[in-house]
């Protein structure tokens, strides 16, 4: 990968969120065999984990899996870390590059401070220790990516340290059974994005985009498998997984290859490895194989950053020029744990379904906006908002924001089953045709439709009088005392008002009529 | 607020300052001045007198007066240039960007629109410093290869350009400012003009017999010796240097001029090629203390661009003329009395501890018991910054790339072995050493706690009611480039830096000033270093000194011999420094 490399840049800014956790997940199953290899491979800290998780399994010789996790999340600022070029996601290569990003000799960083409060949120947020006083380092390797020959990070001392995030899963048979844990968190570092390597195999050439303001998330894992009760195995470090998806499958993947590999009588590298999506593989990355010595060095034209709290800041001081973390704190919303808890407790939820509402962007605020506008019960409202509409938010990989239907006219539509206005399936036509966003409001669909259901009993009576003639047979059965045929009355009936019957008011008529 | 006189106790109090009357010219710093043979636009002004030799405030008074136009001096200042090419103290001249500055503060001039003192004035700027549009190479292959022009000025460029100050050229240095003598650079070694002065050919004659005069030219110390030969030999009246263990203030007394490293964190380092980012200072080369002030003036103050530079707002630069020094203290540090001092610099050293004494001020002996690791603690702490600020001449996006292809690292390896000299590897070798992470607290974390000890020891001394430090700038005068080259540059740099380099390390302002010409006609300079952002007290100081000893102008007739006939011994009478 000689040659003409296009290097324009913006080393972006982004924070490494190390934390750190134990994982369990070990099955037998040979890895498949990987060819294809991959170039590239900025590396980073590693992490030692901690805690260690065991399941042991029967016949089995038992193993356990330590997995520390580094989380690259790229901070929602208008302008990168060290530099004053502006941030955009999908903007064109190398279009957002400074001098600094471009590294031209003699040009020096100046930290943004959206980033550390941003960085002093999350902090919060994940209950660590916020360093009053931190630093920056330079950590050194020669990449094409990588302009200056080093990535400005903070390895010695963190903005932030000592943290934890409470995590729920479902478990259980009806996954009702919600399980806490705890991820501990070892530091949060703000720290510059590489460029970007684009390598055009055919041409043999590698191309750099020094923009990176994409990817939201990055994660490296740190794997490593040991028998309880030993010392802690050689670890791996799988690099760039940007899904929590794929991130779960080369995390069992790999604690499985290394079993694997162990049980063989094999031995595992401290190597960095990539993840093939496709193949569902981790591969090790040809240009790590040694063990890298970043040679890191305090950053000489970063002064230490200080942070003050209600108590240190100093009097008179420029509220443009420090950052206090206690007004930061105010600042902090109200955490998802807090929330899910509050509608657990405010509407009956079912724990699960408070986990669902929070995990996707916007379905809270649109379920509360339902809530606003309906008479309908949460229960209702909610198995609305999960099933039906998530379900076509999905099918359709919609975000939230862009559902065609909205809350109000979803209230509107619960409104009208809540008054039995319209039967249930009937309900579901409505938001069918909400869905198509033809500019109709759910009572105009019923109108127009015909839907709703019927509500002269004289004329239900009538029709289920009909059916009776017409079913002599059933009518019989229903007489022998076989239950369900009943049911079947009930369908020909609904089937004769188009649906628009209530079953419940149906099985009443005929019950009676049945009876005389 | 460094600038607070309440903060910098030194001249608290006691500044006596002189009735607002301008500074005084010494005698000895008229005797060079020439016509301009060039009419005016009018065509009678045949006797435009220009005053090369003169201090850059006197020549701003004359530009002010209309004694002489902006385009007459840059284009006196270009024809010096030309003249004393062989001296090697540009790489680039700037020729035309300066006409055309010329000719804009010509019509500011005209319009009665000054920009201020250095409207109009030539300057040079050592080639570390990023000039938008004009190639810059810190002599190095590295970036001359492909001709690296900065997009961007340099902040201190900025601000000079800003005042209207004509930009003659970028001046030489040893690579990437890593020297004490400006003799490893890719452009080859600048002479010293003071190599051909008539003050030292004269001391020459009456010793030696029939040398070759030519192969015994001085160097000029480094590793802004280009910037202190531009001043030097009148190319300019005031130059950038860059300074992390002396680089101003070493050539400037190899030259005979006021050198000045300002505080750090006063001057934006924003734009300069780094060398140690701790360390570096853009330094000022000037020929007399008030302009080295009127410059500091211009380039000091906040950069938002460079995070080390001071957050409080820095008000104008203006020397008072100290009369009475008897509150003062001086402090000597003994441990600068090193068996290598110059006989000669060393009694000179005492002539001025005896001058203050003289009028009155205390003189003290004072200790910096940290001195003698300061040498070797730089070593490791520079090479460590080094490795880590070369690692981005890696051929990718600018300067110089080789031609093999086979793989980036091969790439890298053979762009760095051919774009950089030996010193420059050495360095980033012994740095990259010193980083490991088995070395790295033996030897970074280690140099970093002397160095604090180094910061620590000035901080004693001055609580101790010590207001300014005396010492000498360098061990002896400026000696001929072939004894110079006898050592290699590392044992050059280590001896050449002992008395200046502790003043990077502790980031306090220092200058040298010349005090007198030695046996052979060659100046001395001694140093004066300062308390943290008292610049201006140290400055004060440091004039004081200047008007005492009352060092003599170069005497460049020789050189410059085709113009003999204009140098002329007469008083600008008419100019008056009378604002």
């Amino acid at each position: 990968m000689a040659a003409p490399m296009l290097r324009l840049c913006c080393p972006g800014r982004r924070w490494a969120l190390a934390c750190i956790d134990g994982c369990s997940r070990h099955r037998r199953g040979a890895p498949n065999g990987c060819t294809s290899s991959r170039r590239r491979g900025q590396s980073s800290v590693a992490q030692q984990p901690f805690i260690t998780a065991q399941k042991p399994r029967k016949g089995e010789h038992e193993w356990a899996a330590v997995v520390g996790l580094e989380i690259h999340a790229q901070i929602s600022s208008k302008s990168k870390l060290f530099s004053g070029s502006q941030v955009h996601f999908a903007a064109p290569p190398n279009s957002l590059v400074s001098f600094f990003d471009a590294s031209l000799p003699g040009t020096l960083p100046v930290l943004n401070r959206r980033c550390v409060e941003a960085a002093v949120m999350t902090g919060l947020a994940l209950n660590c220790r916020i360093n009053k006083k931190s630093l920056f380092d330079r950590k050194h390797y020669f990449y094409a990516d990588l302009p200056a020959g080093y990535q400005i990070t903070q390895q010695r001392l963190p903005i932030a340290v000592n943290g934890s995030l409470v995590y729920s899963f479902c478990a259980g048979k009806n996954r009702s059974q919600v399980i806490n844990k705890t991820a501990r968190v070892k530091q949060i570092q703000l720290e510059q994005d590489s460029g970007k390597s684009l390598h055009d195999d055919l041409r043999s050439q590698t191309l750099i985009d020094l923009n990176r303001a994409e990817g939201q998330l990055r994660v490296d894992a740190n794997i490593s498998v040991h028998h309880p009760g030993e010392p802690l195995g050689v670890r791996t470090e799988v690099k760039n997984l940007n899904s929590a998806r794929f991130l779960a499958k080369a995390i069992d993947y790999e604690i499985q290859r290394q079993i694997n590999e162990l049980e063989n009588g094999g031995e595992i590298l401290n190597e960095t490895r990539s993840f093939d999506s496709k193949l569902g593989c981790t591969i090790p990355m040809r240009d790590k194989e040694g063990k890298q010595d970043y040679r890191f060095m305090p950053e000489p034209n970063l002064p230490p950053l200080l942070l003050y709290d209600t108590e240190s800041l100093p009097a008179g001081a420029d509220p443009q020029q420090v950052i206090d973390i206690d007004r930061i704190r105010e600042q902090l919303p109200e955490l998802p744990s807090v929330t899910r808890e509050k509608l657990v407790q405010q509407y009956g939820m079912l724990p699960e379904h408070s986990f669902t509402l929070l995990n996707e962007v916007g379905l809270l605020e649109f379920f509360q906006n339902v809530m606003k506008e309906t008479r309908a019960e949460p229960k209702k409202v909610t198995s609305w908002v999960l099933n039906t509409l998530l379900g076509f938010l999905k099918q359709q990989n919609l975000a939230v924001s862009e559902s065609p239907v909205t809350p109000s006219a979803l209230a509107e539509l619960l409104n009208l089953l809540d008054r039995k206005a319209i039967s249930s399936s009937a309900a579901k036509q409505v938001f069918e045709e909400l869905w198509r966003n033809e500019g109709k409001t759910p009572a105009q669909i019923v109108s127009e439709k015909k839907l709703e259901l019927m509500q002269d009993q004289e004329a239900l009576e009538q029709l289920c009088h009909a059916v009776m003639e017409g079913h002599p047979q059933v009518v019989m059965d229903v007489k022998k005392g076989n239950p369900r045929a009943i049911n079947k009355l009930i369908g020909l009936v609904r089937k004769a008002t188009l649906s628009r019957a209530d079953p419940t008011v149906i099985k009443e008529i005929l019950e009676k009529k049945l009876a005389s | 607020m460094q600038f607070d006189q309440s903060k910098c106790s030194v001249l608290k109090g006691f500044v006596t300052i002189k009735d607002g009357c301008a500074h005084v010219v010494p005698a000895a710093a008229v005797d060079l001045y020439f016509c301009s043979v060039s009419p005016g636009p009018c065509g009678g002004r045949l006797s435009t007198r220009t005053m090369l030799g003169r201090t850059l405030r006197e020549v701003s008074a004359a530009l002010k007066q209309g004694h002489i136009t902006p385009t007459e001096l840059c284009q006196k200042c270009l024809s010096i240039i030309k003249k004393t090419k062989f001296l090697n103290a540009y790489i680039t001249v700037s020729e035309e960007v300066a006409l055309k500055q010329a000719e804009e503060s010509e019509k500011r001039y005209k319009k009665g629109h000054s920009l201020g003192d250095l409207d109009g004035i030539p300057i040079a700027v050592k080639d570390n410093f990023s000039t938008s549009g004009i190639e810059t190479t810190c002599a190095s292959n590295m970036l001359r290869g492909k001709g690296y022009v900065p997009p961007y000025n340099a902040t201190v460029v900025q601000k000079l350009l800003d005042q209207g100050a004509l930009l003659m050229g970028k001046t030489n240095l040893d690579e990437f400012a890593m020297g004490s003598g400006s003799t490893d650079g890719v452009f080859g070694p600048v002479k010293n003009p003071w190599s051909y002065s008539k003050q030292y050919r004269e001391k020459r004659k009456q010793k030696s017999h029939c040398e070759n005069e030519d192969s015994n030219w001085l160097i000029t110390g480094g590793s802004s010796g280009g910037s202190a030969a531009a001043v030097s030999a009148f190319t300019c009246f005031a130059a950038l240097g860059s300074d992390t263990g002396g680089s101003t203030r070493n050539p400037a007394a190899h030259c005979g001029l006021v050198g000045l490293k300002p505080s750090y964190g006063l001057v934006s380092r924003h734009g300069l090629i780094p060398l140690v980012n701790s360390m570096d200072v853009p330094g000022i080369l000037t020929r007399c203390v008030d302009d080295a002030a009127i410059v500091l003036g211009v380039l000091a103050g906040h950069d938002p661009k460079d995070s080390t530079t001071i957050q409080d707002p820095v008000k104008p630069f203006v020397l008072p003329s100290l009369t009475d020094v008897s509150k003062l203290c001086i402090g000597i540090p003994k441990e600068y009395l090193t068996p290598e001092l110059s006989s000669e610099v060393r009694s000179l050293w005492s002539k001025a501890a005896n001058l203050f004494e003289s009028e009155g001020a205390k003189v003290i002996e004072v200790s910096l018991p940290h001195t003698s690791y300061s040498i070797v603690c730089y070593h490791v702490l520079c090479t460590s910054e080094v490795a880590s600020n070369m690692a981005r001449f890696d051929g990718l996006e600018y300067g110089h790339r080789c031609d093999i292809d086979v793989s980036t690292e091969a790439m890298y390896a053979a762009t760095r072995r051919e774009g950089f000299n030996d010193v420059v590897r050495g360095r980033i070798l012994s740095g990259n050493f010193f980083l490991l992470k088995e070395n790295y607290e033996n030897y970074f974390v280690k140099a970093q706690k002397v160095r604090r000890l180094i910061a620590n020891d000035f901080v004693t001394v001055f609580n101790s009611g010590v207001d300014v430090l005396l010492t000498p700038t360098t061990l002896s005068e400026a000696v001929p480039y072939t004894e110079f080259i006898k050592e290699d540059n590392r044992t050059r740099s280590a001896q050449d830096d002992i008395f200046t380099q502790a003043a990077n390390m502790a980031g306090l302002p220092a200058v040298s000033v010349p005090m007198a010409l030695s046996n052979q006609g060659l100046p001395i300079g001694l140093q004066f270093i300062g308390r943290a952002f008292c610049d201006q007290e140290l400055l004060t100081i440091a004039k004081w000194f200047e008007k005492q000893v009352q060092f003599p102008v170069i005497q460049l007739q020789e050189l410059m011999d085709d113009c003999s006939s204009v140098f002329e011994n007469e008083k600008l009478a008419s100019v008056s420094l009378k604002q």
